[in-house]
């Protein structure tokens, strides 16, 4: 068996054991609010299964460390031992331990460091023991004997449990030389009274041959209690040397090394690619689908031979009819694969929000709702950061102290939601709390301090909320190690704008506020609209379009400096000419004769001047920077029915396009 | 060659074991835990079967127990796939009616060995 068959299942191993990681997780979370017994099985059954993995898919130090948990689970699972706070404290950080150790793994890097040590040790305390043997355990001085006599009698029932004393002997024939003696006495007198299912004889065997005790004891070892047996030695030779002893033991480390290189090497090539678990039921979704369409496929294949009259006309509709709908649910279904519940997401949170909420002396009551809820793989890997940092905030910013919240009439204990759900096209993660709110004079100042604005009268509650998302600000007055990490909420904004979506705050002070992320479905698709601009066409995102509007040419006017303005609602907006940023050709330039189309990116509105809006599409979004290179203010390009090729435009990135221009 | 039933809830373990034993030319079906090893056993007629000891929904033992029942399973060998090395627990399985078991880890070279050793 070659290892590199090995090599996938390790790779699915390791899947599977953050998974069971994130389940010890959830269960020891559980068990601290008072879960049932039930939870302690659960945990024990995924440390026990890591520990079996780890040391069958290459990983020995990964499995005697999780041995030592699995012992005190076990204890704990037997009665022997109480779980309180303290254990499922070191219980939790055994998991995060491994979790590294899962990282480094993939990594190919070596697996134990000082923390897995100091638990081990921690761990072996818990249990009452000192520093663990470690995990060469003594071998037992074998002796050894050129021949032997081995009695076996074995039990009646012995058949029932499945060994064959047949196949035992021939096990043994295959250590020396036998010469075998069957015993008869057990044999019924009638064969009446013969039960055949059942064992009869008794064999004595002499083995011949420089063999170990425990090589024939190994050969019995299944059918222990189920016989009567008796191995003596019949000549007994001296002990083997020490030194020869000693030599195999001293090139077993260099064997060591040389396969920990090798498994390094394949470690390397697996944490490379990166993979979906996707449902059988998706699969079969699709298969279905699939199937149907090779059945609508050869209906319109009949229309190529002959003319198509009218009475086949309708029959003719209606197949193509049914090709689009089975090509939109292929897309759907398609899409569906990469689509992976943000349960995933959600589930590090309630250990994120008892160790803060602990550290801050804070208490603090997580609901999670929505968990089912889909979301596009590559969507889901990203929003998890922006969500650690919205998180983080409620509790340190949002919710107050238990002595606070009682001196304003509320519970001692706080509220801390997420919520996921599917609005229309998009998905919707709330994170809101029940504490203090915004304090609106309190941004005001900071904003006005940091030379943000110049006063905040006139500004409505929500343009003063949006201040927080403003790069280099922070209303804390303390800045704590929890929030204060350098990171702002602007980056959050730029975040989840990265991945086209948007992030918005709603606060009323005294209630608690509500931040809502508004994420696309799937990154590989987006609703547009088409814009000519010239001989070329545009997609224009639809998640940034504001509007659009037909100008007089007095509307705009050109500043110092060569830009243009026109005015919109209260504001003025420079205006981008997508014509002359891109430079096409035969384009409109008189701004009556095309349209502005008022679009948003960073919380930036501006002016985007085409010749005129074509329609609304859904593009599939094929990669620039995959297939030539990246372009400034273009996210990527699409193919057009007609087969022609349309960029898409990024409107963050035109705006700081047009920043520079005017700057130079 | 022979057909194995292979029991395990865990999909590397189970992976590795089917993908040895396939590759040694026999013919293995698999099972994520005792209750659809049991559906399985039911429906086909096999060899051996290799069964995890810890499942959820039913465990090993228990399976091994239910398996003895069934007439055809009677004289079949049944080897628990096991982490434990203690005693007591490997008599727990010879109790519930298994035949034998292989300690993990246990590597495709140990496996294959075990399952010769216990087909002939």
């Amino acid at each position: 068996m070659s290892k590199a068959g090995l090599a996938q299942f390790q790779q699915v191993f390791i899947e599977e054991s953050l998974e069971g990681l994130d389940t010890m997780e959830s269960s020891l979370l559980a068990l601290d609010n008072g879960g049932d017994a039930e939870l302690v099985h659960t945990i024990f059954r995924a440390a026990h299964s890591i520990k079996g993995g780890a040391a069958t898919f290459g990983f020995p130090e990964m499995s005697s460390f999780t041995h030592e948990a699995e012992s005190l689970l076990d204890e704990v699972r037997s009665g022997k031992r109480a779980i309180d706070g303290s254990i499922i404290e070191l219980l939790l950080r055994t998991v995060d331990c491994l979790r590294g150790m899962f990282a480094r793994a993939q990594a190919g890097e070596p697996l134990n460091d000082a923390v897995a040590e100091g638990l081990r040790n921690e761990l072996a305390v818990a249990m009452g023991r000192g520093v663990p043997a470690g995990d060469v355990q003594a071998r037992r001085a074998e002796d050894q004997a050129d021949a032997w006599i081995v009695r076996f009698r074995p039990h009646q029932g012995m058949l029932a449990g499945g060994n064959d004393p047949l196949r035992l002997i021939r096990e043994l024939a295959g250590l020396g030389e036998l010469d075998v003696t069957p015993e008869f006495d057990r044999l019924p007198a009638s064969l009446a009274a013969l039960e055949p299912t059942e064992c009869h004889l008794g064999w004595t065997i002499e083995l011949k041959g420089p063999v170990k005790r425990a090589d024939i004891v190994a050969v019995f070892d299944w059918v222990e209690g189920e016989c009567d047996l008796a191995i003596e030695a019949k000549h007994v030779v001296a002990p083997v040397a020490p030194a020869a002893a000693a030599a195999p033991a001293a090139a077993a480390p260099a064997a060591n090394v040389a396969d920990a290189g090798a498994a390094r090497a394949q470690r390397e090539a697996s944490a490379e690619s990166s993979s979906v678990r996707v449902s059988i039921d998706k699969i079969d979704g699709l298969i279905n689908l699939v199937g149907e369409l090779v059945i609508t496929q050869s209906m319109l294949d009949t229309f190529r031979e002959g003319d198509i009259d009218a009475s086949r006309l309708a029959m003719l509709e209606h197949g193509l009819a049914q090709l689009a709908r089975h090509t939109r649910e292929l897309q759907e279904s398609v899409m569906g694969i990469r689509m992976l519940p943000i349960a995933s997401v959600f589930n590090r949170f309630p250990r994120m929000v008892r160790d803060i909420s602990q550290k801050l002396g804070k208490q603090v009551k997580l609901e999670l709702i929505g968990e089912q809820t889909e979301l596009d793989k590559t969507v889901l890997e990203k929003i998890g950061d922006p969500m650690v940092h919205l998180v983080r905030n409620a509790i340190d910013h949002g919710l107050e102290t238990p002595d606070k919240r009682r001196a304003a009439g509320k519970q001692d204990t706080g509220t801390l939601t997420l919520q996921a759900s599917h609005r229309g096209g998009s998905i919707v993660v709330e994170v809101s709390d029940d504490g203090a709110g915004l304090n609106r004079d309190a941004i005001v100042a900071k904003a006005i301090q940091r030379g943000i604005i110049a006063s905040g009268e006139g500004m409505s509650d929500e343009a003063v909320a949006d201040l927080i998302f403003q790069p280099g600000f922070s209303t804390a007055s303390v800045t704590t190690d929890l929030s204060g990490r350098g990171v702002g909420m602007d980056v959050v904004r730029r975040n989840v704008a990265d991945l086209g979506g948007a992030v918005t705050i709603r606060s009323t002070q005294g209630k608690g506020s509500v931040f809502t992320i508004t994420l696309p479905l799937t990154l590989a698709i987006i609703d547009g609209l088409t814009a000519a601009v010239g001989d070329e066409r545009y997609i224009v995102p639809l998640v940034s379009i504001v509007e659009s509007v037909q100008l007089k040419g007095e509307a705009v006017r050109s500043v110092a400096g060569g830009g243009e303005l026109f005015r919109f609602r209260n504001d003025y907006l420079p205006v981008i000419r997508l014509h002359d940023m891109f430079g096409c050709e035969n384009a409109v330039h008189a701004i009556d004769e095309g349209l502005m189309v008022v679009v948003e990116g960073e919380g930036t509105r501006v002016g985007l001047f085409v010749d005129g809006l074509i329609g609304q599409q859904q593009a599939v979004v094929k990669s620039l920077e995959a297939n030539y290179r990246r372009v400034q203010g273009v996210s990527g390009a699409t193919i057009l029915a007609d087969g022609s090729v349309a960029l898409i435009v990024d409107i963050a990135g035109l705006v700081r396009m047009q920043g520079r221009r005017k700057a130079a | 060659m022979a057909k194995i039933l292979a029991v395990d809830d865990s999909a590397s373990m189970r992976g590795m074991v089917a993908f040895t034993l396939r590759g040694a030319g026999h013919d293995v079906s698999e099972a994520e835990n005792g209750q659809l090893a049991l559906d399985a056993a039911r429906g086909s007629s096999f060899d051996l079967v290799l069964a995890d000891v810890n499942m959820p929904v039913m465990d090993g033992l228990s399976m091994v127990r239910e398996l003895r029942t069934m007439p055809a399973y009677k004289g079949v060998p049944i080897l628990m796939l096991t982490t434990e090395s203690h005693t007591d627990k490997k008599m727990e399985g010879k109790a519930a009616g298994a035949t034998g078991w292989l300690v993990k880890p246990f590597d495709p070279e140990q496996l294959l060995a075990t399952v010769k050793r216990v087909l002939g």
